[in-house]
Order: C-alpha cells, then structure tokens, then sequence
C-alpha cells in the first residue's frame, strides 16, 4: 500500500471524470445540432404548405373575377376560359402526329422506333444520364403510345405477388432523376421478374420532371403488366402551370413544347388512380375520405377529370348558393350536376352573374363548404378523385377539410379502419409528405404507410429517401438512400449547416415580404418610437404577423444577429432582409404586393397565355393586373402600371416576355446574411 | 410590485421557451413528447446534464410504462431546472483540462485511437454511431489527428451562433 500503488488509481479516476465531461459537453453540442435540424425541417413543411394555400387564393381571384364582370373582364375571362374542347380522339390523333416532324442529321440524342423495346429503353436512359436531350418527335412518339395504351387501362389496377415475384413501390419523384436512377441502380430495372408500382407525383419542382416520364412511359410500354403508374396530385395542368413542369418542358422544347403539353394533360388525366396488391394492400398518391367508395371509382369516367379544381367547379360553387338562397331549382343548370358528370369539358358560360346572389362566401370560398357541396351533391367523380389524390392522415379521429393544401380532407385513424374494412383492405401505402427518413406509418397497427422517394427533396441533406419491396407475406420492406455523391460524406454538422442556411434563406424571403405588416406590429411594442424593441416582444409580433407555426424563440438567434441587452433595433434588421431599393419611379408598395403574391401572378400570366408562347399582350397584361389590384383593394393608376413595365425593361413592342418578368423578382443573394 | 411583475415576465418566457422547444419534437400536437427526445430537448435549452442527470430528470416527468412525456410535467419541472441552473455550462478551462487529462504526453492533440478509447471505454460511452461521427467531423484531415484545443474553440463559436 505504498504510494506507487494508490497513482494509478487516481490517474484512473481522473480520466474517468475528464472523459465524462468531454462526453457531456459534445452530446450537448450534437443534440444542438438535431434541434437545429429540426427547426429546419419546420420551416421548409410550413413554408411549402402556406405556398400551396396559394392556390386557394388564386381560385378566391377567379370567383371575384366571375362576380365582377365589366366588358373589358368579361373579353379577358373568355379569353381564358374559352371552348376548345370539341374534338373528338381521332383529330387529337392527328394534332399529335409525329410523323411529319424532322430529326435533323445534326441530332445527337438518341433515335426510337415502335414499338418501343427494352433496347430503346435503354438508350433513352444512358442519353439522360449525359444530359442529352430526346427530339421531340421520340417524345410525342412515346406519348402517343402511351396515350393509346392508358386508355385502356381500368381506373384501379389489380396486381398479384407471389414467392418468385416480390413487387416495388415508389413515392413522390418531383423531377428528381438522379434517386430514379439510384432506385434502378440499387433494385433493378423493371421486367417481368420485377414489377414496379409508381405512386403518384413524376413531375414539377425537380428539373428531370420530362426525362421521368419519358422513362417511366418507356418501361410502361414494354412491361404493361408489371409496371404500374397511379396519378399523383401533381399530374394536374393547372398544378404544372405553378410548380414547374410547364416552365421546364416549353424551355426545353421550344416549338412543339405546346403540343407536348397538351398531349401530357390528355395522359394525365388518363393515368389509373389507383393499385391493389393481393386484394389487401391499396396504394393510392393521396389518400382516403370517409366517403371513398372503391367501387364507384372502379366504375368512372377518370379521364374527364383533368384537373382538380377547374372553373366549372367554381361555377358550381356559385351555383349551389345561389339555389339554395332562391329556393328554386334550376333546372336547365341543374342537369348538368348529375351524379357522375360533375366536372365535364369546361361550359362556355361559366355563369350568368345577373343571376347569382352575391354573398359573402366570394371574398374567401369557405373550401370546406365546397368539399361538403362536392360530396353531397353526388358521390361524383370529382369528390371521390380528389380525396385520392390530395389528402393527409392526421392523428386525431374524424374527417375535416384539408385546408393547408386546398384539396381533399384529413382523415383519422377511426376513418382507416372503417374505409380498410368495409373494403376487406388491411393496409393502404401512399405517398405525397415528405418524410425526413423516407416513409413513416401511422394510425393504429400501423395501418397507413407513406412511401416519398425523393431524397434531399428540400435541400441537400434534408432528408432520405426510401422505397419498398413486398413479397406474398404482405409485410413491407423498406430501403433508403440519398442521392449526391457528396451526401455521404458530409457530416451532421455540415449536412445540418448547409439545409439550414437554404431554409433560413427561404424564411427572409418570407420576412422580407411581409416587412410592412412586420413594422406596423413592432411598433405596437414601441410606442414611444425608440426603434428598439425587446427580443420577447420581437418573437410574438414575427408569430402573429407570419403565422408559420415555427419556433420563433429558438430561430431567434439565427435571424436576429444583432441584438443588445436583450433589445433589437427593428428598423435596421429590416432594411437588413431587403433587396437592393427599386428606383423612385416605382411605387414600393406595388413591388411588395406583386411579389407577395408573385407565385399566384406567374400561374395566372400562364393560364392567359393559352398558346404558351411564354409572351403576354401589354393589354391582357394591365386588365389582368388592375383586376387582380382591385381584388386586392389596391388603387393602382394606368400610369404606375406603365411606369412599372418601364421599370422591368420590358421590349417595347407591346409584348412581355413571362419569363422575363419573373425574374424580375428574384430577390438578391442574401447568403451574405448567413 | 414592478420587481414582480418583471420575474412574472421572465417566467412566462422561460415558459414560452421551453414549450417552443418541446413542440419541436411533438409530432402528434398532442403535447407528448417520445421519452427519447427529453436529453436532446434539454441540451437544446442550453443545459450540460450527464446521462445519468437525464435519466433521473426523465424518471420524475415521464408516464410510467407509456414512453411519453407529457408536457404537463415537464414545463414545472424544466422551468425549475433552468431557474436553479442545475446543469451549467463547461467552462473552456475545464474542458481544455479534461482534453489534457487524456493527452498524456501532453502533445497538444489526441490520436484517434486514444480518443476512441476513452470515448468508447469509460465513463458513459459513446455508440459507434456517435463515435464515428465525431471523428469524421474532427480529426484533421492532413495529419489524421484531433486539435482538441481548436476543437474546443470551434464548437463553442458553433454554440453561441
């Protein structure tokens, strides 16, 4: 027991209590940085969702529109909503026909034949991974085929797996090619052996969003048995025209990107809605409503559904309050809403204003009025699709409007159980959330599974992607992956880091829109106009002003980098979230409304833009605005729209180039800020 | 009676800030919380517990047997944590001290193997997982080694962003 003997014991001690505060101190610093993700992670949910209530915004504008007809609105919404549904299969056939159009010898891409083959697949695949272009005779080519082939496809396909056939599902794409590719890569390529169910959402957002389908139609063509597409939300025209793949295809194909379009919008709407494995697993992109009844859609017209929320829908919106106001049916209005016809080719007159009742529902359609109209009124087409299509689970019982995206409902576990069982079903797999590890069940016994197959889906690093593979047991398998060779070797930190500084960016963008309202309710908490207000009182304003839903106190230090003794110099933070000032002669507040509601602008220029030449008339351009100014209770004068043209150096040639205008509005960098 | 008044204030903050934390990793909104997330949710509002610290703080507040924490119990009993500052934060002497412990030969840096024997093998060890991550993220990449005292100052730069 000398002393040589007690040394090493307390060494030992020592180093026990240095590596417990080292352990300590860097497991703080990791949970830090999981906090960090997951705030992240809220801001980009909550900022996608309030760009999709947008679209509710948008129809808002066109029922105002249908209130407040004026000769010159009236020409500008005929434009819009004009007849052109006439034709019969046979003259579309025509109009698509590929066959006069040349490939020039300069072509480098690849040549198809029909039928299409697994060779030609092939070839299309490794032209797309170097970034070559199809010709647009291939594309309308494969489409066509398509066409012919999805027509004759039921609405709900059934499929069967056995010991020697295990089946894939995959969820949302959004253009992104590079986790196709990797799915391929990990799993195999679609063949008799391999069949693949595709859930929904090819398109829009992602930059590939044509190459997708083209490649997902090709092994469509080839493996008709084992290859199964269903209709996801965004396989909707109205909904390409917002998110992107209208802008991407008329880029890339600038003289038939028109006709390709059209043809898609055909194909979409023919796209079956849904798929049943062994009788008891149903995959469908959305969900379920309490009223989703199998069977009637079994039984539908699909394809006279192209769009979720059409003008005709709105029409009917007004119509119903008007029958119910007057008491009367009218009846020659009234056939039109037989149960199965709903949402048929657009109507000429979209509605007779001198006879609609004026209420207060114009200003804000309650859409969960709509949703219940939709359903009692029939069973119809339309209700039942867009449940499938658009809707979300949600924790609580009960069956409500789904209100964030616009469309479809929130359903409840006690809705699973009932809709699963009245139709002998044990599970239902969907897609349409991200989800930071790719899928997620929920609801009781894990009923409900959501399958998302796009990767960094937000940002690099924001999340995994995942698919699944199931055999005859019916139990699901999951695999995940990242795309980004860089991914894997970015660490927490610097994974964390990087998302961060994309949604924090995205969340200045949003402040700064709202600076006004921002400085109206900071200076509630400074009445004596100090210009400096409490970090507390600058959390509750930012909350009640943006109505994110985010954690304002654990971002604050991330926003706010400036603050001293607790206090913040309002005015100055301000000016530090804007773009550089706009010249004199453009009125700032126009700026600030346009760009407010600049998504909803770019999707209403399009929809002017019938012939999608990407150029809109000086003229359609002002009515449109001093329409969308007086919706918005804005006093604009032809002079500050002139002087705002001006301003945003259209050519002067009386045409304004879409594109152009919309760059208009990108705002500066402001990763010096980060 | 203002001395009042502003403690209340302080209170209602200290509330608002740890429920914004908490709804962080509330998915259900249903005001729970998995019992798994109490240590990340603790660390987040700036306190240094030990897992031995959390385990005990997460025996008084969680639901016996259900794995959830309600916030219910754990808004009094964080809000008591952060007033007493039980769980305060390492001072940069000690934690420069506790690198040197280990550094034996007193070389200014530790090799990863010796990190990852003390890491891994005393006290409260890391997982692999946890591990791995700290090596890729801080071992030098020229000289394969870990500047502790770099490490120190770059972690805590990260902490007061």
């Amino acid at each position: 027991m000398g002393c040589g003997m007690g040394k090493p014991r307390i060494q030992q001690n020592k180093s026990i209590r240095a590596a417990l505060l080292i352990q300590r101190w860097y497991r703080q610093y990791v949970a830090r940085l999981e906090m960090r993700r997951r705030c992240t992670w809220n801001i980009f949910q909550s900022i996608e969702y309030a760009g999709e209530q947008d679209q509710i915004k948008l129809y808002n504008f066109f029922g105002f529109l249908m209130d407040h007809f004026t000769p010159t609105s009236r020409n500008l919404i005929s434009h819009i909503f004009r007849e052109n549904e006439i034709c019969h299969d046979a003259d579309w056939e025509r109009y698509f026909c590929y066959k006069d159009i040349e490939v020039p010898a300069s072509y480098s891409g690849p040549h198809l034949t029909i039928p299409m083959t697994f060779c030609g697949l092939s070839k299309l695949m490794e032209a797309f991974k170097h970034k070559q272009q199809l010709h647009a005779r291939y594309v309308l080519q494969i489409l066509g085929e398509t066409w012919r082939l999805l027509r004759i496809l039921p609405n709900i396909n059934h499929v069967s797996v056995c010991h020697t056939k295990e089946i894939t599902i995959c969820g949302d794409l959004h253009g992104q090619l590079e986790d196709l590719l990797l799915i391929f890569y990990k799993n195999g390529l679609p063949s008799c052996e391999k069949p693949y169910i595709f859930n929904g959402d090819f398109v829009d957002r992602g930059k590939n969003s044509l190459e997708i389908m083209l490649i997902l139609f090709g092994f469509l063509l080839v493996y008709p048995n084992d290859v199964h597409l269903n209709r996801g939300n965004h396989e909707d025209h109205i909904v390409n025209l917002r998110y992107g793949f209208t802008k991407e295809v008329l880029g890339k194909y600038r003289v038939h990107g028109k006709k390709i379009l059209k043809l898609l919008q055909k194909i979409f709407s023919w796209l079956p809605l849904a798929t049943v494995i062994n009788h008891k697993v149903l995959v469908v992109h959305g969900g379920i409503s309490d009223s989703t009844d199998l069977d009637l859609v079994a039984r539908m017209d699909r394809h006279r559904v192209r769009e979720a929320f059409n003008f005709s829908t709105i029409s009917v919106f007004y119509r119903i309050q008007a029958r119910e106001k007057s008491g009367r049916a009218h009846s020659s209005n009234w056939s039109r809403f037989s149960a199965d016809r709903l949402c048929l080719a657009r109507s000429s007159s979209v509605c007779d204003p001198f006879t609609l009742e004026k209420t207060g529902f114009k200003r804000c359609p309650n859409f969960s009025f709509l949703h219940k109209c939709m359903n009692v009124i029939t069973r119809n087409a339309s209700a039942q699709i867009v449940d499938l299509l658009w809707s979300d689970p949600m924790p609580q019982n009960g069956c409500i409007a789904n209100e964030v995206r616009g469309g479809g409902c929130y359903w409840g576990p006690d809705v699973t159980e009932e809709v699963l069982g009245r139709h002998n079903l044990q599970l239902l797999i969907r897609s349409h959330e991200c989800k930071q590890d790719g899928y997620e069940f929920c609801h009781d016994r894990r009923q409900v599974l959501t399958i998302f197959s796009a990767s960094n889906y937000y940002e690099v690093g924001s999340n995994r992607g995942a698919y699944i593979r199931m055999g005859p047991d019916l139990v699901p398998h999951f695999i995940q992956y990242q795309a980004s060779s860089t991914c894997r070797e970015l660490t927490l930190r610097q994974s964390v880091g990087w998302t961060e500084r994309s949604a924090l960016r995205a969340l200045r963008q949003q402040l700064f829109v709202h600076k006004s309202d921002l400085i109206g309710a900071f200076q509630e908490f400074d009445p004596n106009n100090t210009g400096v207000i409490s970090l507390r009182h600058w959390a509750t304003a930012t909350e009640r002003v943006l109505k994110l839903g985010l954690p304002w106190r654990v971002l604050r230090p991330q926003l706010v980098s400036r603050a001293q003794h607790g206090m913040v110099n309002y005015q100055q933070w301000i000016r530090e979230l804007s773009i550089p000032e706009p010249k004199p002669e453009v009125y700032t507040s126009i700026l600030e409304t346009m760009y407010k509601n600049h998504s909803n602008l770019e999707t209403i220029f399009r929809i002017i833009d019938t012939d999608h030449s990407g150029l809109i008339s000086f003229e359609e351009f002002r009515q449109t605005w001093k329409l969308l100014s007086s919706h918005l209770k804005m006093e604009i004068s032809d002079k500050a729209i002139a002087d705002l043209a001006q301003s945003m150096d259209f050519n002067k040639d009386g045409s304004i180039d879409i594109n152009e205008f919309m760059e208009a509005f990108r705002l500066v960098d402001l990763s010096s800020h980060g | 009676m203002a001395e009042e008044k502003e403690s209340e204030e302080n209170i209602s903050a200290l509330h608002k800030k740890i429920t914004d934390a908490f709804q962080l990793f509330d998915y259900d909104s249903n005001n729970t919380v998995n019992v798994r997330e109490i240590g990340t949710i603790m660390y987040s509002l700036g306190c240094f517990p030990s897992q031995a610290d959390i385990r005990e703080f997460t025996a008084k507040v969680g639901e016996d047997f259900s794995g959830v924490v309600h916030l219910d119990k754990f808004l009094p009993a964080m809000t008591k944590v952060l007033l007493e500052n039980r769980f305060p934060p390492i001072p940069r002497s000690k934690l420069l001290q506790a690198f040197k412990v280990l550094d034996k030969d007193q070389k200014g840096y530790l090799k990863p193997e010796e990190l990852t024997k003390y890491m891994m093998e005393k006290a409260e060890p890391f997982t692999q997982e946890e591990m791995d991550e700290m090596l890729t993220a801080h071992t030098h990449q020229k000289d394969n080694v870990i500047h502790y005292e770099k490490l120190i100052d770059k972690l805590t730069a990260d902490q007061n962003m």
